[in-house]
């Protein structure tokens, strides 16, 4: 429990020097947020534009100014989108991104975890085989190619699901789809290889010799200790699924964090950039506590 | 069964639009940077602005030409130097505040206080002190030649006749802003809740990187023409998914080139939903002149002769653009720019050779540089380095630089040559030529020449219009023909979506000016 702590405490330092190192490295970069095609109107006006940000002061003041906003929660004014702070467009589209996560993160784990464990136990040939198929489309098939099929075939061509924007649950479906069956893929793998390892296991003998019924068997002592390297997966998985939702919210036209987080990058939107950056790192630090946590509790091992 | 509920929830409580259809959709394509009319730049931004507000004039839908907006009518002065509006009786905000004379000249001359930061002040030069104001010179705003006559008459001085101060007028950064609710929020006024608006629509929601929703504006002076009781305006920059929309009928109209996927426009310009038109805009070359080899006017001039331009519209562009080696596109108000050097190799050759590099020999390798995000500007880079190497035996490499980068080294002159484009804020060649004033900070090439900026202020000065167009002529053969810091490519083509069996109101013009008030849908 100590280090778990350790790693609580650990948190705000983490959040510094990822502020720190942003900050100086966005900097670096050559162009800046007031670097535009069209000249301001005279330099008195880029002036009070600069000045509006504090543009005009030093460096090290700025960094100081923006760490002393960081510490009431502030992440300062979008430099690309006058009309919003940055915590203003998190608070709109962390939300979506998020349901998009979870709500993918549900096909992954409901789909991967029941076709990986009927595929191990090798009864039904149609499992294996769907597992099979999963796997290799979901593994093979990256989302940007996947995505606009679905779209094509089941959007399109047979018109049952719209083709982008988001919304009605409908709308949700095929970017959830998309998002989903790569991981899907390969957790099915993962407790299909797991599971077939664990039943020649002692314990589940044992467990046989005991004359426990072998759904029993099953459920009880073999499926917890698969799903160890899958749930230990999570962490990573959902620091993947968030990531690699910037496409399929690109795709979909989802109104989520993505565009972000590519787009304020090109337009040197430091403050949005840094506040996109904050914002995944203590997220992906808090995922992977939790995910600790969840090992603690399924495996008596490492339990203190 | 649970997982199902979870995601119902999920999706309802990311809190998104209704699931109900708007009676027009449009795609704007990128998420608007603001919709402040005095502070936005962006075509997107400027078009969500448009429907939500009103100037004095507003744009024909079918032309692009200036018409009646909040004013009703206005007299010009004899020497075209004076103008003097009347708002119309009973004009006010959609919260119910009347809009009045005093409210405009103070939205005016909020936007010329450099405070304010607004990019556009620029258009309020042809206003007297305008310039002055702007640049700092003068710091009390009342000094704008713009004054309320009474409660519904503005009066404006204009420093020069200007012929399309019209069209200005009917512009974005010239749109009265409710007062009352700058002095509530600020700069921020934009997001009062509710917004007071002055044009055919007022804003219901605003979801970032989703929607604008907005409602008709039932207090807007001329709403007995507005039909669509509510609009849903989307924000996205992915073409592809722009297409997928508008082919499923999603979207009845998208309203921009750029989210028209390039590479499929020639195909997609067939169909019957897609319009085509002459569009206020142009691609050219900018050379820095502060460098060698560039800074010799010969070498500047024989590139220029040895690009045959109909390579880059027949091969890559294909969408009818016309090849062009001026700055202005043809038909500007009405102007006819000068032809710009002619394709002539041997001519490029021999004038190389004058410059000190017969065939080629001893010059050095020059960069052409060219923003990345287009695959026609890579497409333009490879065939300008092919036919400097075949016709006047010059090495070029390819610099690709991403948008700011780009930016930034063409404002700090450090390129060869590069490319550049321009789209004209008003339907007169000076929104084009004025970029290479000396002082401009649109110049971008370190030329200038003091004869330039007389003659552009010999023409801003001339009130025959023949005879300004004559001397801008005469100033832009000088850019084009002489000094050439910069060469035209060719003129931009408009492209926008929309079925006409769908929607109705709305025609291609080259100021690419869509007003909403005569948008409607086609009931079937």
């Amino acid at each position: 429990m100590k280090s778990l702590w350790a790693r609580v405490a650990l948190i705000p330092v983490l959040v510094w020097a990822v502020a720190t190192l942003s900050f100086f490295l966005l900097r670096a970069v050559p162009g800046g947020p007031f670097d535009r095609e069209r000249a301001a109107a005279s330099r008195e006006v880029e002036a009070a534009l600069k000045a509006r940000y504090h543009w005009d002061e030093p460096l090290w003041r700025q960094y100081l100014r923006y760490l002393g906003n960081l510490l009431q929660g502030d992440l300062g004014p979008s430099l690309k989108y006058r009309n919003h702070s940055v915590n203003d467009l998190l608070v709109q589209t962390v939300p979506v991104s998020l349901s998009l996560g979870a709500m993918a993160f549900g096909v992954a784990m409901g789909l991967g975890i029941p076709l990986g464990t009927l595929a191990a136990l090798g009864r039904h040939r149609w499992a294996d085989q769907a597992a099979g198929l999963l796997t290799l489309v979901g593994v093979c098939i990256p989302v940007f190619v996947l995505g606009p099929f679905l779209i094509l075939v089941l959007g399109l061509w047979l018109e049952w699901l719209p083709v982008a924007l988001w919304g009605h649950w409908k709308n949700a479906v095929l970017p959830t789809l998309t998002l989903g069956l790569y991981f899907a893929a390969r957790i099915s793998r993962w407790m299909r290889e797991g599971l077939q390892e664990v039943l020649k296991s002692p314990h589940v003998q044992a467990a046989r010799a005991k004359g426990l019924s072998e759904s029993r068997v099953i459920l009880r002592h073999a499926v917890p200790v698969a799903l160890l390297p899958v749930v230990s997966y999570t962490g990573p998985m959902l620091a993947d699924l968030l990531t690699g939702s910037f496409v399929v919210e690109n795709v979909f036209q989802i109104p989520g964090t993505g565009a972000f987080f590519i787009n304020s990058f090109f337009s040197r939107d430091y403050t949005m950039m840094m506040g996109m950056v904050l914002f995944y790192s203590v997220l992906l630090q808090g995922l992977n506590l939790v995910s600790d946590l969840l090992l603690r509790w399924l495996d008596p091992r490492i339990r203190p | 069964m649970l997982a199902f509920a979870l995601i119902v929830s999920l999706v309802g409580g990311s809190g998104c639009a209704p699931a109900e259809r708007a009676d027009l959709v449009l795609h704007n394509g990128p998420e608007p940077e603001t919709i402040d009319p005095q502070i936005l730049t962006g075509q997107a931004d400027g078009r969500i602005a448009s429907a939500l507000f009103e100037g004095l004039t507003r744009f024909n839908p079918t032309n692009g030409s200036a018409m009646p907006g909040l004013a009703s009518r206005w007299a010009i002065s004899a020497d075209g130097r004076t103008y003097t509006f009347v708002l119309r009786p009973g004009v006010c905000w959609s919260t119910g505040e009347p809009i009045t004379a005093d409210e405009v000249v103070w939205s005016w001359r909020r936007a010329v206080t450099p405070a304010t930061a607004a990019d556009y002040a620029s258009q309020f030069f042809c206003v007297r002190n305008g310039r002055a104001l702007v640049n700092g010179e003068l710091r009390d705003p009342s000094l704008l030649g713009a004054e309320a006559v009474d409660a519904q008459t503005i009066r404006v001085h204009l420093e020069n006749p200007t012929p399309f101060f019209l069209e200005l007028v009917a512009s974005r950064v010239f749109f009265p802003i409710p007062r009352h609710a700058v002095a509530r929020w600020g700069d921020q006024w934009i997001r009062a809740d509710p917004l007071p608006c002055s044009g055919p629509y007022q804003l219901e929601r605003w979801r970032v990187n989703d929607r604008f929703r907005l409602r008709r504006n039932p207090r807007y002076w001329d709403a007995a023409q507005v039909t669509a009781e509510r609009i849903d305006i989307l924000s996205g920059d992915n073409p592809s998914t722009a297409l997928n929309l508008f082919l499923k009928g999603e979207v009845d109209l998208i309203s921009d080139r750029k989210i028209i996927p390039g590479e499929l426009g020639p195909e997609l310009a067939q169909r019957p939903e897609f319009h085509r038109f002459d569009y206020l805009g142009q691609d050219f070359i900018r050379f820095n002149t502060t460098r060698k080899p560039f800074h010799d006017a010969r070498v500047r001039r024989a590139v220029a002769m040895a690009l045959d331009r109909s390579r880059i519209t027949t091969r890559i562009t294909r969408l009818g653009e016309r090849p062009s080696a001026a700055v202005t596109p043809a038909g500007t108000g009405g102007y006819q720019p000068p032809s710009g050097v002619s394709w002539d190799p041997a001519a490029a050759r021999a004038l190389l050779a004058e410059a000190g590099y017969p065939g080629g020999r001893g010059f050095p390798t020059v960069e052409y540089t060219f923003n990345v995000g287009s695959r026609l500007y890579e497409q333009t880079g490879v065939e300008i380095q092919s036919m400097l190497r075949e016709h006047l035996g010059l090495r070029v490499e390819l610099r690709p630089l991403e948008w700011k980068t780009y930016l930034a080294e063409m404002s700090a002159l450090n390129y060869d040559f590069i490319r550049g484009s321009w789209v004209g804020d008003y339907d007169d060649p000076m929104t084009f030529l004025d970029c290479f004033l000396s002082d401009s900070g649109n110049n971008r090439t370190g030329w200038k020449d003091a004869r330039y900026d007389r003659l552009l202020q010999r023409a801003a000065a001339e009130g025959d219009p023949d005879r300004r167009r004559g001397i801008l002529r005469e100033a832009e053969r000088l850019l084009v023909e002489e000094a050439v810091p910069v060469t035209g490519l060719y003129s931009h083509v408009g492209l926008y979506a929309a079925d006409p069996r769908k929607v109705g109101g709305i025609w291609p013009n080259r100021m690419d000016e869509h007003p909403f008030f005569s948008m409607r849908r086609i009931r079937p």
